[in-house]
């Protein structure tokens, strides 16, 4: 199915509410360039099926990201992507990407844990900005 | 035409001396979820009775769309009882056909549709044999065949497994998707509720104690918590509080933080909670 872009993770138990969630999950797929201008994000009811949250609460989060500028409603079609969040930095293909996950390949082989993992990227990054 | 789909007035309902309404006024904008919730006896099934028509008012009035109900089953209100009566002996292809027959206005496609969701209900099955969970789905395509505007759901997902429960709300969200229905639907699992209701009506003693959206009741509402011994000086309201000897919490309704206190904003789950234990202190507190 086209629709079947991103599929939404909901955390209950996060704190954050779900329609954040929601534009959150979608701006980091734009970010990534999984989605790009022309991309039909999923209806509703699409959503709904897949992770049983309020229609209502889609449709506000779609609001919210129309309101920023990064969507558009069209009658009786659908929320369409209008704008681009992906730099050639964040692509799958980007050659910093593509360090990272030789980086991350050799941690596996040196069998460091995701923790550790976390821990050196956090720590590296801080160093630096 | 822009009534409200469901509006209450002043709503009471006596029996004999018992009070089980009195003085309910709300009402639920179109397309809403709203969650209704409130200790055991509060009004909540004889409230949804009294919407869908089963029951009349003692006082007051009930508008569903701008029409009046008076006494008999609103064509556009759909409501799915507690102990969800369904014919044992029929299969569940003659009781949609009973469904067809009993309703004036009915959709078999609707029907089918809902017992086709998910992992879908065996027709030629004896209603008596079903699960919990799908006899649950063949209510519920009873209430949709009816391709009500309003859905009152009593208890829905009281006897479910988690799975079921999960399905249940599934398919009410669907059809809230497709075709934009009013949903009420009272419940006692508060954590089921948070992410399928968007609005919420709290009874408490047949008043309405809280109504309005989920997103604004909590953001008017703080958890404040502090040492033991100081004073609780807000301009709110307090709800509830309870200390320990070191600490005093409360639930706080409008107004600022008070002085020495750190306040955030309760989930859904934490605001019921407060309001509840509120009722039966002062319950006891009569006693």
């Amino acid at each position: 199915m086209l629709s079947g872009v991103i599929e939404f993770r909901i955390d209950r138990h996060s704190g954050v509410s779900t329609y954040l969630q929601i534009a959150a999950q979608v701006k980091q797929a734009m970010r990534m360039g999984l989605l790009g201008p022309g991309d039909k994000l999923p209806t509703a009811r699409e959503v709904v099926e897949a992770t049983r949250v309020n229609p209502n609460t889609v449709l506000k989060a779609y609001r919210e990201l129309e309101h920023e500028g990064l969507v558009e409603g069209r009658r009786g079609m659908g929320t369409f992507v209008t704008a681009s969040l992906a730099t050639d930095a964040t692509k799958a293909d980007a050659p910093l990407r593509q360090d990272l996950d030789r980086w991350m390949d050799r941690a596996v082989d040196e069998g460091l844990s995701a923790d550790e993992v976390d821990a050196i990227y956090t720590d590296v990054r801080g160093t630096h900005y | 035409m822009n009534a409200s789909p469901v509006r209450a007035e002043n709503l009471a309902k006596h029996f004999g001396r018992t009070k089980a309404l009195d003085g309910c006024s709300f009402e639920l904008p179109e397309g809403s979820v709203t969650a209704l919730v409130g200790p055991n006896g509060a009004g909540k099934s004889t409230l949804l009775s009294l919407v869908a028509g089963l029951a009349k008012p003692t006082r007051g009035e009930i508008t569903v769309h701008g029409t009046a109900v008076r006494g008999r089953m609103h064509p556009d209100v759909s409501l799915l009882t507690q102990k969800r009566p369904l014919y044992d002996q029929f299969t569940v292809r003659e009781l949609m056909r009973a469904g067809a027959a009993m309703n004036d206005r009915w959709s078999a496609e609707r029907a089918d549709e809902v017992l086709d969701l998910l992992a879908g209900v065996d027709k030629d099955a004896k209603v008596r044999t079903l699960s919990a969970g799908a006899r649950t789905q063949v209510a519920i395509a009873l209430a949709l065949g009816r391709l009500p505007k309003v859905l009152l759901l009593d208890e829905p997902l009281s006897d479910l497994d988690p799975l079921a429960r999960d399905e249940t709300l599934r398919i009410v969200m669907t059809d809230v998707a497709e075709r934009g229905t009013t949903v009420l639907l009272s419940s006692h699992l508060l954590t089921d509720l948070g992410d399928v209701c968007d609005h919420l009506l709290l009874l408490d003693e047949g008043r309405v104690q809280v109504a309005g959206e989920i997103e604004e009741i909590l953001g008017d509402h703080g958890v404040v918590v502090g040492p033991a011994g100081l004073d609780l000086d807000t301009d709110g309201t307090v709800v509830d509080s309870s200390h320990t000897s070191r600490q005093t919490t409360a639930l706080v309704r409008g107004g600022s933080a008070p002085e020495g206190f750190q306040s955030e904003h309760p989930d859904l789950e934490a605001l019921v909670m407060g309001y509840l234990r509120a009722s039966r202190t002062r319950r006891l507190a009569r006693r």
